[in-house]
């Protein structure tokens, strides 16, 4: 245990010739050692009375060696989580362009019902009788999102968009293999999120990725060359990565359907066409939808997420538990299934937390606002595009759909990357865009600015990035090799990270941190 | 609508600037077929008094855990979580910040991560934790595929008294990730003596084993991992109630080579069973075969310490169908309930924690071996045992509830054949009272 008080870190040690002041800090940026350099062992933040034990009942296996975890008081707590909040950029902070991510606003109405004790102070396993309120979320978020897309069956156990993926799969591996049809291989467009060819692998298949074509979209005459009798699905996503609708997909969907496939569609960017455009119509027979894109729920720092999956009529009694069935007036859960379904994929019955969230927005936004969401969404990206189309690059022609993609083209002999040019939008206060994906085109910048955005935050934006862009060209490169200088830490050397893991804290002098 | 900023003046006007005729020409790519123009048979939009009102009226149709003797343990357990706990998480820098991609303005969550992984680490016994799993059951699916990797032996040996449901979910994801797949599924066990070390062969990746097992039963694991050592394979421990790990030996301790618990108890409510938060340990070797995300500290150019994501080489936006896992989003909040919960906790505070829960199942157990018609099986029990009733166990937990006691799971809601058991578990929230009432009522139900 560190018992030199607090300034130990190395950023305090050379604090005063990076920051120009004594402590390291800068005004409210605001060093912060770890916890295991300020905790105590006996210090604690809750007054819990001991226990009166005569004799203990642990079989002999009591713990008795030191654990080796620092305590702390209430407002030491407080604050040093609160000192560690303050390094982070947040939605709630400024617009949060991540292409692929729909970082909207998460309404606070959200919080304040999934912390009701009524959902928030309710067991999985009690007895179905006494969880008739929640049972009746998951039935009418279940048919909202049927509704939506237009597709019947709806499983709402996966945890987050992959495990969604992962749904789909094996429901659809499952109802091929229930009509004697084992097939090998799962189609994925180069331009795929990276978790499409995981869940595929992962689900034994082997992956063939499909073309692009010159416009951003699947070749379709490459994608029907590579179909045949062993091809288990297509995995898809609709509006894809380089932000573009698919005008092809009925026909896609058409033609996969021809040859015994099934189409999977990634839900990561339905916030384009909710409410416009029901995934069913497109001839989709699996989606996962991640309930913290389009449907507001925090993303909390990379989860909990909720991915839900809804399936086509032909699908649908393959999907795993547990499912909410109406039952004499109430509700009853199935969580027993055939073996030719798929069997549970997480223990319970999925993220109850993000249902409720998931509810109180759709039901705050109503049908008619959803579809609002898709056009605010659309027409911001386009907004942003057509402001930016003059200094930067974009990749493909307008209009786009909620995102809009950039390459590195409006770059070339500038010296500056984008990861550069990223860096530089943080120093202008600015979360980046997302970079270096999709794969299909170099250096790319994608930007979903989403529907939250009022137009003054775009233009300020549109300036910072305009700004750059201009920067940039007029070999202003020192701006960006420097970047980010006002961020609470300079430029992270990640190579050192992966060459060397440090993944837990060591104590500086081991004889002594074991006292 | 509140939570739209633009105004139809504003939309008029960015049309403009696009130079569209209106919103309908940037969908123009929608095939014509699937353009919805008339409105789905959805409500119109809310305030917010009505929604909440909505809502309001679906949490009332709920028996909150906290309005009645309440004794539900089964993998999720109701503790005490303090007020700041709450509020922290409810920070909007936590609350609405990323994955943290951008380290430089990430260092808030990436911190937390680190402190984490290190806390995880520490109370499980292992060298190294991941920055989160989806939950414990999850957890456990990525543990058998890890062991799998690792040792390229196929075949998999689950204890009968791992959580039906962390098995359920391994036999689901081993039934499409291997073609070849073989596991081994004891038949439960309440009053233990089950034979792990008689199945393990020259193909077993690993054998799981829960620790409080699912009946509550507390074992000493050291000679089982000798003999899976021994065999080549890995074992694999299961922890479903991370408060115990302030009480019993760790994994680790006793030879466990990946662990990997819930660890709702610390920092998370019940939640109806989600959102959880997985916990997943291992050695130090076995780090570059993990699944999910790893926070790791590194250094920015002027030398000060930082954190990023690291040994991304492993993850699927990186290596795509090679990827260990195609884990994406995690549990990061829950996570960070976790180590702000445990930071508060203390090693102290965590030992005293345990104990209190100990001592309450110490309680209880007593008063239930006083019931007629109830036999505790459990000789040995942290803070959940299973009892044998003279009823089918399914109507008796009904007959509680209906005398507004939350007395258990009935085992039959997972394993036929155990038609007259009950797992019950009592935490720190329990008191003499509830004790009280639930053996009262269980004389009652029982006569």
């Amino acid at each position: 245990m560190n018992r030199q008080g607090r300034p130990t870190a190395p950023a305090a040690a050379s604090g005063e010739a990076a920051s120009g002041t004594w402590t390291g800090n800068r005004a409210l940026d605001l060093q912060e050692s770890l916890l295991f350099e300020q905790g105590g062992w006996e210090r604690t933040g809750v007054d819990l009375p001991e226990a009166e034990l005569a004799d203990d009942r642990l079989g002999g296996l009591a713990r008795t060696a030191p654990i080796g975890l620092p305590g702390l008081s209430e407002p030491e707590a407080v604050r040093h989580y609160t000192r560690l909040s303050c390094k982070n950029y947040a939605i709630d902070m400024g617009l949060f362009p991540l292409g692929s991510c729909t970082m909207k606003h998460n309404p606070r109405l959200n919080e304040k019902v999934a912390a009701m004790p009524g959902f928030a102070d309710i067991h999985p396993l009690q007895p179905v009788s006494t969880v008739q309120g929640a049972l009746e979320v998951m039935d009418q978020l279940s048919r909202w999102l049927s509704v939506l897309t237009g597709m019947p069956g709806v499983a709402l156990s996966p945890k987050a968009g992959a495990h969604g993926e992962l749904c789909g799969l094996m429901v659809i591996r499952a109802a091929l293999e229930a009509r004697g049809d084992a097939r090998k291989r799962v189609l994925v467009p180069e331009s795929a999120h990276g978790t499409n060819p995981a869940t595929a692998a992962l689900c034994a298949y082997d992956v063939d990725p499909i073309p692009a074509t010159p416009d951003g979209r699947v070749d379709v005459a490459a994608m029907r060359e590579k179909l045949g009798p062993d091809v288990a699905a297509i995995m898809l996503t609709n509006p894809n990565t380089c932000g573009l609708f698919e005008r092809d997909i009925v026909e896609i969907a058409e033609a996969v359907h021809a040859a015994g496939a099934f189409f999977y569609c990634d839900g990561a960017n339905f916030n384009a066409i909710v409410g416009r455009v029901r995934p069913g119509d497109l001839g989709v027979d699996a989606m996962h939808i991640n309930l913290h894109k389009t449907f507001s729920t925090p993303h909390g720092g990379g989860g909990p997420g909720a991915g839900p999956v809804v399936f086509s009529e032909a699908l649908a009694p393959f999907i795993p538990p547990a499912n909410v069935v109406r039952h004499g007036g109430g509700f009853a859960l199935r969580e027993d299934v055939p073996h030719a379904q798929v069997g549970r994929m997480t223990a319970f019955h999925g993220q109850m937390g993000m249902f409720v969230r998931a509810l109180t927005y759709m039901l705050s936004h109503g049908g008619d606002g959803l579809r609002q969401v898709a056009e605010d969404a659309v027409l911001n990206a386009n907004y942003v595009r057509e402001s930016l189309k003059d200094v930067m690059t974009p990749s493909y022609p307008g209009p786009c759909m909620h995102e809009v993609l950039f390459d590195d083209r409006f770059l070339k002999d500038t010296g500056v990357s984008t990861l550069d040019f990223a860096k530089a939008l943080i120093d202008e206060g600015f979360h980046p865009m997302t970079m270096y994906f999709p794969l299909v085109v170099h250096g790319a910048m994608l930007v979903e600015p989403t529907e939250t955005e009022s137009r003054a935050s775009l233009d300020e934006f549109i300036g910072a990035m305009r700004a750059l862009a201009v920067a940039a060209k007029n070999g202003e490169t020192e701006r960006f090799a420097a970047a980010p200088r006002f961020a609470p830490i300079g430029r992270l050397d990640e190579t050192r990270a992966a060459r060397q893991p440090v993944l837990t804290w060591q104590p500086p002098e081991p004889k002594q941190a074991a006292e | 609508m509140r939570y739209l900023p633009l105004s139809d003046d504003d939309r008029r006007a960015m049309l403009g600037v696009i130079g569209a005729g209106s919103v309908d020409a940037l969908f123009r790519d929608v095939p014509p077929s699937a353009r919805l123009d008339a409105p789905l048979d959805l409500p119109r939009h809310q305030g917010e008094l009505a929604v909440e009102r909505h809502m309001a009226a679906l949490a009332a149709k709920n028996v909150v855990a906290g309005s009645v003797p309440f004794f539900v343990g089964a993998g999720a357990y109701r503790h005490h979580v303090p007020a700041s706990v709450q509020h922290l998480i409810q920070r909007g820098e936590f609350l609405t910040a990323y994955t943290p991609y951008q380290p430089e303005i990430s260092q808030g969550t990436l911190q937390y991560l680190f402190e984490f992984q290190t806390q995880v680490a520490r109370l499980t016994g292992m060298d190294v934790a991941n920055a989160s799993m989806y939950d414990g059951s999850t957890a456990c699916a990525e543990a058998v595929l890890m062991a799998q990797r690792i040792t390229k032996r196929r075949k998999v040996i689950l204890s009968g008294n791992l959580h039906p449901h962390y098995a359920d979910v391994v036999e689901t994801v081993t039934r499409f990730t291997r073609e070849d797949e073989r596991i081994s599924r004891l038949k439960p066990a309440p009053e233990g003596g089950e034979d792990l070390a008689g199945r393990i062969d020259a193909d077993t990746s690993c054998v799981v084993v829960q620790n409080p097992d699912f009946f509550g039963r507390i074992s000493d694991l050291s000679a089982l991992a000798e003999k899976v050592h021994e065999a080549g394979a890995l074992l694999v421990v299961v922890v479903t109630e991370a408060v115990s790990l302030g009480a019993i030996r760790s994994p680790g301790e006793m030879g466990a080579d990946i662990v990997l618990g819930e660890g709702q108890s610390i920092g998370s409510a019940l939640n109806f069973g989600g959102p959880y938060l997985g916990l997943f340990a291992t050695r130090q070797k076995y780090v570059r075969q993990m699944p999910g995300r790893l926070c790791g500290e590194t250094i920015d150019a002027e030398g000060r310490r930082g954190f990023v994501l690291t040994l991304s080489t492993r993850e699927q936006h990186i290596r795509r169908e090679k990827a260990t896992s195609n884990i994406c989003t995690n549990s990061g909040l829950c996570a960070l309930a976790f180590t702000i919960h445990m930071s508060l906790l203390g090693e102290a505070g965590l030992r005293r924690l345990a104990r209190l829960n100990h001592a309450n199942a110490v309680r209880l157990a007593g008063a239930l071996e006083k019931v007629p018609g109830v036999q505790v099986l459990n000789d040995s029990f942290f803070n959940e045992l299973t009892i044998r009733v003279s009823k089918p166990a399914a109507e008796v937990i009904e007959a509680l509830a209906a005398r507004r006691v939350l007395g258990g799971v009935p085992v039959s809601r997972f394993h036929q054949g155990c038609d007259d058991l009950i797992v019950l578990a009592a935490t720190e929230t329990n008191t003499d009272d509830d004790i009280d009432a639930l053996a009262g009522a269980l004389r009652e139900v029982l006569a």
